[in-house]
C-alpha cells in the first residue's frame, strides 16, 4: 500500500473533493452486467413500480461505489481501504430520459485513528427535481491507512 | 460451487461500469507502483461474489423471498487486503439472523472471501430487506 496522502497532514473536520454523479439508466444496465445484480428493479419500471417503487431504482452497491471513490481518489490507492460501511436509507429513482438522476458525493475525516488510520465520513445526496438534496445512505463510512 | 476466477478484464469492466478510472484497475504497471503483483479490485467488488453466495440461500423456495420485494439495507466491509487478478476465491455464506421490523422482513448475512489457499481476503456483513412481506 502507498496512499498519496500525508497522514501528519490530515485534519479532523477537512472535507475531501466532491464529486457530481449523473445516474442514467445505461449506468444502472451497465453496473448490472458488470456485477450481476440482475434484480429487475434495477431496469425495469413495470416491476418496480409494481414492488412499490416510485420508478426504476439504483443498485445501493452502485451508489456505494460511486461513493466510495472520494476515498480512493483522494489517496490514490483502493487497496488502502481497511473497512467500508453504509446503511441504504433511501432508493435512488433513475427516470427514463436522458439525463437520469445525480448523485453528489463527499467526504469529510471523521476521526484520526492510531497506527496512521484514518476515519472518513461518507456522504451521498440525492439531487431532488426541486434542486433539494436528500441523503440516502448514513452512517457511511470508510477507515483508510495513510 | 467451484473457485470464482478473479480477471483482469472483469476489474477493467466493472471499474468502468462504476465509472472509476484509478489506473490500479486497469493498469498493471500502475498496480505495480503501488506494490501489488496484479491489477486490484475496487473496494465494492467483493460484493459480486458473496451477493452470488448468499442468492442461492436467499432464493431458496423454502425462504419464500420474492426478488421483486429485496432491496439492500447496509453493507459492511472488512479487507485484509484488496482482490487482485489471479486470485481464486471461495466464499463462504451464513445466515446470521432473519428479523422482522414493522412489515419488513430483515436478513442479515455474513460471508467471508477466501483464496482455495485459506488466506482470509474480505470479510462483510449484509443486510437484505424484504418490504412488506412480514405476516
Amino acid at each position: 500500500m502507498s496512499a498519496l496522502v500525508d497522514f501528519a497532514e490530515v485534519e479532523v473536520g477537512e472535507h475531501l473533493p466532491g464529486i457530481r454523479i449523473p445516474l442514467r439508466r445505461v449506468d444502472l444496465v451497465m453496473y448490472a452486467g458488470a456485477s450481476g445484480d440482475f434484480n429487475p428493479i434495477h431496469w425495469n419500471e413495470r416491476i418496480a413500480v409494481d414492488a412499490g417503487l416510485p420508478n426504476v431504482i439504483a443498485h445501493g452497491m452502485l451508489t456505494l461505489a460511486e461513493t466510495t471513490r472520494v476515498v480512493t481518489d483522494w489517496t490514490g490507492d483502493p487497496g488502502a481501504v481497511i473497512s467500508l460501511s453504509c446503511r441504504f436509507t433511501r432508493p435512488v429513482p433513475v427516470p427514463d430520459d436522458d439525463t437520469g438522476a445525480a448523485l453528489m458525493v463527499g467526504g469529510r475525516i471523521a476521526e484520526k485513528l492510531a497506527a496512521e488510520r484514518v476515519a472518513v465520513e461518507l456522504i451521498a445526496l440525492l439531487e431532488e427535481p426541486d434542486q433539494s438534496e436528500v441523503t440516502v445512505l448514513k452512517q457511511a463510512r470508510a477507515v483508510v491507512q495513510l | 460451487m467451484p473457485p470464482y476466477q478473479v480477471g483482469r478484464e472483469q476489474i477493467r469492466e466493472f471499474a468502468t461500469a462504476i465509472g472509476d478510472n484509478n489506473p490500479a484497475y486497469y493498469n498493471v504497471d500502475a498496480a505495480r507502483v503501488l506494490g501489488y503483483m496484479d491489477l486490484i479490485a475496487p473496494p465494492t467488488y467483493p460484493f459480486t461474489l458473496t451477493m452470488r453466495a448468499m442468492a442461492t440461500a436467499i432464493f431458496d423456495p423454502d425462504l419464500g423471498l420474492d426478488y421483486g420485494r429485496v432491496v439492500h439495507g447496509e453493507q459492511h466491509f472488512l479487507y485484509e487486503r484488496p482482490i487482485s487478478a489471479g486470485d481464486e476465491l471461495v466464499v463462504r455464506a451464513q445466515i446470521a439472523s432473519i428479523e422482522t421490523r414493522g412489515s419488513n422482513e430483515l436478513l442479515t448475512t455474513k460471508c467471508r472471501v477466501q483464496t482455495i489457499q485459506d488466506e482470509l481476503v474480505v470479510t462483510t456483513s449484509e443486510v437484505i430487506v424484504s418490504r412488506g412481506t412480514a405476516a
